[in-house]
């Protein structure tokens, strides 16, 4: 991170931090994000140096929020950025529409997760947005590209008064190379705002989207002639079109079966420059389209074509495209041997290896509540999931998820569970998650009558995209102290029929608390609060302070009753409980458990 | 000249993104062109992790092609195994005795690995290292050094340590140099 503000000539750097680079490049003044990998990094690097460096930068409470801050910093004269994964554009997108008629030159940075990675939502292709929402969309397919294509899209998005999105995925995420640097502009934090036209109104709207129209004329001028959408000379009649990393895996592919086909590289995707996918496709009799998920560059050719093509009938519609995949496609075309090490492991490589199941940390408080949830209320119920590290529950030994949907979805989804049953849900979220999407969605519970029973897994942090602060923090994005908004007070304010905030740790009165709140009539809220044990353990270990450690002091059979605590510290060897002490990390609920059995090391 | 192309694999939560920073930093400042490619989300919470790096005069693809890997260093041996998707019967691999959370024995996983490739090294980093320093921690570093020592890595032993030094936090550089000298050690 710190190669980002270095006055070297080049760094390292992941596509997430060049997109920062870029920015600073640019003059930024203003960036906004809610966390979301794979886009997390670029607000954590904001978060760093945007004090040092003079840029407003904050984590908002959702996307929508964090898009329209920056909205109204561009309206006021401030360059300015969102930076969001694909999910989170879903959420912004309310605003993003109305906001590309509305002439607001802002960069819109998006992040898609082919293959899933860190996403358990779905394989959306951001891309069709460009086409839905009419926003110029750039696709870098590397660093040094996602860094100057990040100039560009400031660029553009002044010239035009736009919003211009940059369209990432996670290969270009989280994939370092070497970035060659210009200077850092210092931008200005402070504007103006100027009363004018920024107004929606039904008489206007229609002439607006005229207007846009017209706009879009003008930028397809652009992307006609822009060198991001770049011809590469080769040899045949064969030609490949691609865009993104899928770029790297056609030249690495190329290099293997030692060949040169002619090829198109889109990086400024929309408007579609049509013409000099015209121009290329002339001398060519067949032409093979390289995309990762959606074949949205596939329908665009086929609308200007006839020539034979090949694309997602040859490439995986499904999951993340891989080198070999491309690989193994272009081999297939043009009737060439693949190279032997790939065939001699596809060969010999069908061993199936037993999947590796993510676990809660050890210590990890989210633990504890599912245990007591399980514990105090059996593992019967209807439990609502929701986007989070506890997301990890749906896994044994809990197996306490019935869905996970979207954020806030937990308690949406199960407010018509509780309507239409005679079952109480029990509802799942975590607190980043609660003041994204769950506080309407709770309202809405109460307002309307239902039957349930809400836990909020309160670990302080927005944990699982790399402890980003939110409202319950009580710091923002940039380290200052703030105020600590409490969620009980919500609930209270929300008219719940019953809250409480129980600590975890405090195993035993934390599962007559559940018991208590589950047993009341109509909505309640319990708080489970216990800091997450990553961010907590680390902080610890920099003041030099050592954790307690715990082991099994007597054996006894009752102690198999920890299995379904499911502590990946605890374990049975030879017949024997012990406690691995290389993983411990000393929160004390197997103690709590059991006192005779288990005690504090001296 | 060809490409070098490692994969560092094990468990989330072993040091796996810091082992790769630093060999990726070592061989820029050998003067290679390099790309990494790695995942970032719940690889904290014990997933298995798989970054790949590779150096050369001029890179292209951050993901290394299906059965193209020239050395495997695995943290934990039954990552060793999944990694062996990228290997070929002259990938070299270099693991970890330890197996952690999987229902299997080292045995089966050794068997397994060797119907790929016969360039096996096997190491109880962690049974060393705990020796040496009490935990499992600088576990990574040793392997580093362990991989230097075998001549396994097309870089210098005074890359490495440079890189080493502007990546770990002082305080427990000390230790760390301790575990990486014992390994470049053993031939």
């Amino acid at each position: 991170m710190k190669d980002i503000i270095t006055n070297k000539k080049r760094g390292f750097l992941f596509g997430n931090e060049a997109i920062v680079r870029g920015a600073l490049e640019s003059g930024i003044g203003y960036a906004a994000s809610y966390p979301g990998t794979p886009a997390s990094e670029i607000g954590d690097c904001f978060a760093k140096i945007a004090k040092d460096i003079g840029v407003y930068f904050e984590w908002s409470t959702n996307e929508k929020i964090a898009l329209e801050g920056a909205a109204g910093a561009a309206f006021s004269g401030v360059k300015s950025l969102v930076s969001v994964k694909h999910y989170g554009l879903n959420v912004a997108s309310d605003s993003l529409l109305p906001l590309v008629y509305l002439e607001c030159p802002l960069v819109v940075v998006i992040a898609d997760d082919p293959g899933c990675f860190s996403s358990v939502q779905t394989e959306q292709d951001s891309r069709w947005y460009s086409k839905l929402g009419k926003i110029p969309t750039l696709e870098p397919s590397n660093s040094q590209e996602a860094k100057d294509m990040t100039k560009f899209a400031f660029q553009l998005s002044s010239k035009y008064k736009i919003p211009v999105m940059i369209r990432l995925t996670t290969r270009v995420c989280y994939s370092k190379s070497l970035v060659n640097f210009n200077k850092i502009i210092k931008g200005k934090a402070k504007g103006k705002f100027l009363k004018k036209e920024f107004k929606l109104g039904s008489s206007q709207t229609v002439e607006l989207h005229k207007k846009l129209l017209e706009k879009l004329n003008k930028i397809k001028k652009e992307s006609e002639k822009s060198c991001f959408n770049l011809v590469e000379k080769g040899k045949g009649n064969v030609g490949v079109i691609t865009s993104g990393v899928s770029y790297d895996y056609i030249k690495e592919a190329m290099q293997e079966l030692n060949i040169k086909l002619p090829l198109l590289k889109i990086g400024f995707s929309f408007p579609f420059p049509v013409e000099k996918v015209k121009n290329f496709v002339k001398n060519l009799k067949e032409v093979i389209i390289v995309e990762e998920v959606d074949p949205i560059l596939e329908e665009e050719v086929r609308k200007i074509t006839n020539i034979e093509i090949y694309g997602k009938d040859l490439f995986p519609k499904a999951g993340e495209l891989k080198p070999e995949h491309v690989l193994i496609g272009i081999a297939k075309i043009l009737n060439k041997p693949l190279p032997e090490e790939l065939e001699e492991n596809i060969e010999k490589f069908n061993i199936k290896v037993e999947k590796r199941i993510p676990f809660f940390c050890p210590g990890c408080p989210h633990r504890a509540t599912f245990y007591a949830v399980k514990k105090v209320l059996g593992k019967d119920k209807i439990f609502g999931g929701d986007i989070g590290c506890y997301m990890l529950g749906a896994y044994s030994p809990y197996k306490m998820q019935d869905f996970v949907v979207s954020m806030g979805a937990s308690i949406g989804v199960s407010h018509g569970i509780a309507k239409t049953t005679s079952k109480k849900p029990v509802i799942f979220i975590g607190d980043s998650t609660f003041f994204h999407a769950g506080v309407p969605a709770l309202l809405n519970l109460v307002y309307n009558k239902a039957d349930a029973l809400v836990i909020v897994l309160d670990n302080r942090w927005t944990a699982m995209t790399g402890h980003q602060p939110n409202p319950g923090t009580g710091l923002t994005g940039a380290g200052e102290v703030t105020k600590q908004i409490d969620i009980e007070e919500i609930a209270k304010a929300c008219k719940v029929d019953f809250v409480k905030t129980s600590n975890v740790y405090n195993f035993n009165q934390f599962c007559k608390d559940i018991k208590e709140a589950y047993n009341k009539k109509g909505v309640s809220v319990i708080i489970a609060k216990g800091e997450c044990r990553l961010a907590a353990v680390r902080r610890l270990i920099k003041q030099g302070i050592k954790l307690p450690k715990f082991s099994v002091v007597k054996q006894n059979s009752k102690l198999s009753e920890l299995m379904e605590f499911g502590c990946p510290a605890i374990k049975k060897e030879k017949g024997k409980f012990v406690i691995d002490k290389d993983l411990c990390w000393g929160c004390a609920v197997c103690k709590q458990l059991f006192p005779e059995f288990i005690k504090v090391e001296k | 000249m060809k490409s070098f192309n490692l994969i560092i694999t094990g468990y989330g939560g072993q040091g796996i993104l810091t082992l790769t920073e630093i060999i990726s930093n070592a061989a820029l400042k050998q003067g290679y062109d390099v790309k990494e490619a790695e995942l970032h989300g719940l690889a904290q919470r014990g997933g298995s992790l798989d970054c790949h790096i590779r150096l050369g005069k001029k890179i292209h693809s951050p993901l290394i092609t299906r059965g193209k890997a020239d050395l495997i260093i695995a943290l934990e041996a039954t990552e060793a195994l999944r990694a062996c998707y990228w290997a070929n019967k002259k990938t070299v691999i270099l693991t970890n005795s330890k197996i952690f959370r999987i229902n299997t024995n080292l045995k089966r996983i050794l068997n397994k690995i060797k119907g790929i490739t016969k360039n096996l090294h096997v190491v109880n980093a962690d049974e060393i290292v705990k020796k040496m320093t009490g935990d499992i921690t600088a576990v990574n570093i040793f392997m580093l050094g362990y991989a230097l020592s075998k001549g396994l890595l097309p870089l210098k032993k005074e890359f490495v340590w440079k890189a080493v030094e502007e990546k770990i936090r002082k305080r427990f550089l000390e230790e760390n140099k301790k575990v990486f000298e014992e390994a470049v050690k053993k031939k």
